[in-house]
């Protein structure tokens, strides 16, 4: 039971971060209908920004700093390099944010190195909230929690709520509509490509910390959170949220949960070739699974959970 | 007439979301005659073209293409046993040249289909036929110009190229003169009547000079049914269809 | 015929002499490995530029198949099979190609960018999988071989690196022309089709998705020879060989190169190699320049490298260039390496600065030693970029105005 609530937990904590992450990514994807390999490169550098600002600023500054200088240079890398790209057509689109994400991990390293960077949670949230059983929730743990809910209120009522967001809405569909009926469109693009960007840099303010903040983090959470947006449904947040627990769920109980089908009883003989297959521990598995999901959900179902049109 | 439908449609529906489209389409075609579909805008017609090509699936009814049930086919499988269409917003391989499109046409019913192994250039009757198929259509001297390169009017008779080229018994054609001047349609019209001879055509149209000069029978609809199908006098005579074109507008 | 010929006469003879023109060790093992890498774009160059098939994961193939290539040799080594050693790459191939069989057809059930997405996650989860089974695959460590097995017949071991150049460069020629061939055949033209509108070659009898499901098993046995290739190569096979990283190489040097034009995937494997095995030598910032490079094409050509050269050579068809244009194209260039000497030289001292701390020797740049710390070298630096830039910009408006 405890090692069900703590786990069950932990992984809530690591799919609300996915979600932070891909909820900018789902909003780009179905903007610009291509998916922006970028996207976990803002990610990783959110996190280095607040480290490089919390140690001038604090935490506080740069936890409000940070996402906002992050998503001024999406903006920027949207309006002088995407949108020349753009009219090229949707492969140099993709391509482009490809590279990008490539010299993106280089300029990292040439600023700050090769090593991970000793990016801190602040001393004000250190310590333990509650025990549960025997085990200790974290107080920066509950803080992630506070911020991602709070983050996916915001998006929500400001996409539902307000006019920008209607307009933000209407250009995402029909772009050409909106244009025509005077809004700039072009902009549009510019502040949810930008917005986007910020959501994936306050992932990273949130999550460097508590997690490693170095050149490798971009690869370790980019090809997942194309999981899923794909699995979740182009340009549906709902389906991120919930693909974001799911594959966040998942993936911390199958890496907790150390059994496999020989430790469960299953008769495996040794010189068997399926032995190996059969003494595959959940936990060795679990790396696979989110791609397992995503090839399964493609094939069967390529609207995704909640999409309204396939990609 | 006697002889034996070359195609006949029975009792189709189309839904989209929830708005019915076509709700209850019956048409029979006599092989060898000229049928014009005609109708105000939002009748269904292209709607109809989707369904019988295999474009969209029908929701009920049975088409049946020389008295075989197509309904449930892919679009491959039904331009296979010799049903082909063109679209009416051109729809060709503009990197590909206009030989090289028409062709692309020709490859499965000469019997190539997926074959790796041969050379094109050794493929001597594909070659000749595409070459008279282009000059039919008086394509002869674009023939190695890439589709995408070609002027409207230019795309449009290849459209139709590629349409014939497989010598298919039964041709839809989807608004063939749009876009075209007087004197571009009425070249389009001799060519149509020339490259149809012997076959079975069913051509959606809005000009109704075209309509006249073309159709051996017209079929007219309105709200996703057939009200009515019978020859040009007689349906210039019908009341019904009177009404529905005076209480429209002229100019579709 | 002269026409088809002469090319392929050409680019025979240049790979029967580069190991003459260039026959140091390290330039050998370059060839050799822009050999494979060629092949390896080829083969991929029949997915995108021919079926417009973006694919993520194309290592699968060439890694599987060079998988099966050292096993086969292993298994040879034993005694336990007699195959020689030339026909290798042939099993790498098959191996390729009925992954490709199995893999492909989960792959094309979809197209477009849902097409990409499968095979992202097709890749990722190939890798997990060769991970998690040491036994086949060798875990970290990877699985290694020898590539000299049994007598030497006529005198070929395999042994030399030069004997293994040329057992890739006969495996690459009769695969570039078996590839070109492809082209001009039924299905080859018909791929052609269901990249350009693949609802109108429904239409006219195709199935599209076999269409892709066959140009994928032919592309997945081209990439497996060149696996094969590696293998024998290498001696050594490893997790990285079946990559989303090794995969998205291919797809930057193919891009590179040009997907509109049969000898792009060429100029693509070359060039890439030259950036990544070439330079990495000379320079740490090598990646960083691949990266910036990469993006600078897709902004500006993004017919690739071929295009270019496309361009060039009709240019010079048509008459050559007249003495405006010529002066137009030299200050173009002049500013183009003003900016670019501005570039590299902030570059390598910006490389040189962040290992500073580890007490690296100061910069040694064409001979000079450079301080990173002194303001001057940046200032200069920068004035070499500010000048090369101003100078494209103003001839790019100057160009545009006439």
């Amino acid at each position: 039971m405890e090692f069900a609530l703590i786990t069950f937990l932990n992984g809530l904590g690591y799919g609300l971060l996915l979600f932070m992450l891909s909820s900018g990514l789902t909003l780009i994807y179905s903007m610009m209908g291509v998916p922006n390999f970028a996207h976990a490169s803002f990610y990783m550098l959110g996190a280095y920004a607040a480290y490089a600002l919390a140690g001038v600023l604090g935490f506080w500054p740069a936890l409000l700093l940070a996402p906002l200088l992050v998503g001024g240079v999406g903006a920027l890398v949207e309006h002088y390099g995407l949108r020349i790209v753009h009219r090229y057509g949707h492969v140099p689109e993709l391509l482009f944010t490809f590279g990008l994400s490539y010299l993106v991990v280089e300029l990292v390293q040439l600023v700050w190195g090769r090593s991970p960077v000793p990016y801190r949670v602040p001393p004000a949230l250190e310590g333990t909230l509650f025990t549960l059983y025997s085990t200790a929730f974290p107080v920066y743990r509950g803080f992630m929690l506070l911020v991602a809910v709070l983050m996916l209120l915001a998006l929500w009522l400001l996409l539902r709520h307000t006019r920008i967001g209607l307009v933000i809405q209407a250009a995402l569909s029909h772009p050409h509509m909106a244009e025509a009926l005077g809004h700039n469109v072009p902009r549009v693009f510019m502040l949810v490509f930008g917005g986007g960007c910020a959501l994936a840099a306050l992932a990273g303010v949130i999550g460097g910390n508590a997690f490693v903040t170095e050149p490798g983090m971009a690869a370790a959470v980019g090809s997942i959170i194309f999981v899923v947006v794909v699995v979740g449904g182009l340009g549906s947040l709902a389906g991120a949220f919930i693909t974001s627990l799911l594959i966040g769920l998942m993936q911390t109980f199958a890496v907790a949960l150390d059994v496999s089908l020989a430790s469960l009883g299953v008769q495996v003989p040794p010189a068997s070739p399926w032995a190996p297959l059969l003494c595959l521990t959940l936990a060795q598995v679990a790396p696979v699974l989110p791609y397992l999901l995503l090839v399964l959900t493609l094939i069967v179902r390529p609207k995704g959970l909640m999409g309204k049109r396939e990609g | 007439m006697t002889g034996q439908l070359a195609l006949e449609l029975q009792g189709l529906h189309k839904a989209f979301a929830r708005s019915e489209i076509i709700r209850g389409v019956d048409l029979q075609l006599q092989a060898g005659e000229r049928c014009a579909l005609i109708g105000p805008n939002g009748a269904g017609k292209s709607s109809l073209f989707n369904l019988v090509s295999g474009r969209h699936r029908s929701d009920a009814g049975r088409v049946l293409l020389h008295g075989q049930d197509i309904t449930r086919l892919a679009p491959q499988q039904i331009s296979r046993l010799g049903l082909a269409r063109s679209f009416q917003i051109t729809s060709l391989f503009p990197r590909l040249s206009a030989f090289e499109n028409v062709r692309c046409a020709l490859l499965w019913s000469l019997g190539y289909r997926y074959a790796f192994w041969r050379r094109l250039g050794g493929l001597h009757d594909s070659r000749d036929r595409a070459l008279a198929v282009l000059a039919r259509v008086g394509l002869s001297a674009r023939a190695q110009v890439a589709a995408g390169e070609l002027s409207y009017a230019e795309q449009r008779a290849l459209e139709l190229a590629v349409t014939i080229a497989a010598d298919a018994s039964v041709i839809l054609l989807d608004e063939p003169t749009a876009g075209m001047s007087r004197a571009e349609s009425a070249a389009m019209v001799a060519l149509i009547r020339e490259v149809t001879v012997g076959k079975t055509l069913l051509m959606v149209e809005h000009d109704m000079q075209v309509v006249f000069d073309l159709a051996d029978r017209i079929a007219v609809m309105d709200n996703g049914r057939v009200i009515a199908c019978d020859s040009a006098a007689s349906i210039r005579a019908n009341v019904q269809v009177q009404a529905l074109y005076l209480n429209r507008s002229r100019h579709e | 015929m002269k026409r088809i010929l002469l090319p392929w006469l050409a680019f025979a003879l240049v790979l029967l002499a580069a190991p003459l023109v260039f026959p140091q060790s390290a330039a050998l093992s370059l060839l050799s490995q822009m050999g494979t890498m060629v092949l390896l774009c080829l083969s991929y160059n029949m997915l995108l530029g021919e079926g417009g098939m973006l694919s993520f994961g194309h290592a699968v193939y060439s890694g599987l198949g060079a998988f099966g290539a050292i096993h086969l040799m292993n298994r040879m080594a034993e005694g336990a099979l007699a195959f020689p050693v030339t026909l290798v790459p042939l099993a790498g191939g098959l191996t390729g190609a009925l992954c490709g069989v199995v893999l492909g057809y989960l792959t094309t059930r979809r197209a477009g960018t849902t097409f990409s997405m499968i095979t992202l996650g097709l890749v990722e989860l190939v890798s997990a999988c060769v991970l998690m089974f040491p036994d086949l695959f060798g875990g970290e460590g990877g699985i290694s071989g020898n590539r000299v097995i049994g007598e030497p017949v006529l005198g070929i071991s395999y042994g030399p690196q030069i004997q293994v150049y040329y057992l890739i460069a006969g495996w690459l020629l009769v695969c570039a022309v078996a590839i070109c061939a492809l082209r001009q055949t039924p299905l080859g033209r018909i791929l052609n089709a269901v990249r350009d509108n693949p609802e109108r070659a429904a239409f006219i009898g195709y199935d599209p998705q076999r269409v892709r499901y066959l140009a994928l098993i032919l592309s997945a046995f081209f990439a497996g020879v060149a696996g094969g290739l590696s293998a024998i190569n290498f001696e050594i096979v490893s997790a990285e060989y079946v990559g989303a990283l090794r995969s998205g190489t291919i797809l930057l040097f193919t891009f590179i190169g040009g997907t509109a034009y049969f000898y792009g995937p060429i100029v693509g494997g070359v060039v890439g190699v030259l950036f990544s095995s070439w330079l990495s030598a000379y320079t740490q910032a090598w990646q960083f320049y691949l990266g910036a490079f990469f993006i600078l094409i897709v902004m500006t050509t993004p017919g690739g490298l071929a295009s270019l050269i496309d361009r060039g050579l009709r240019l010079l068809r048509s008459g050559g260039l007249d003495p405006r244009m010529t002066v137009w194209l030299a200050a173009w260039l002049l500013a183009a390496l003003l900016a670019l000497t501005g570039i590299v030289l902030a570059t390598e001292m910006a490389y040189q600065a962040s290992l500073a701390d580890i007490g690296a020797a100061p910069l040694l740049l064409w001979g000079q030693a450079i301080d990173v710390r002194a303001p001057l070298p940046w200032l200069a630096a920068l004035l070499l970029v500010a000048t090369g830039v101003a100078g494209l910009r103003a001839l790019q408006r100057q160009g545009e105005g006439r």
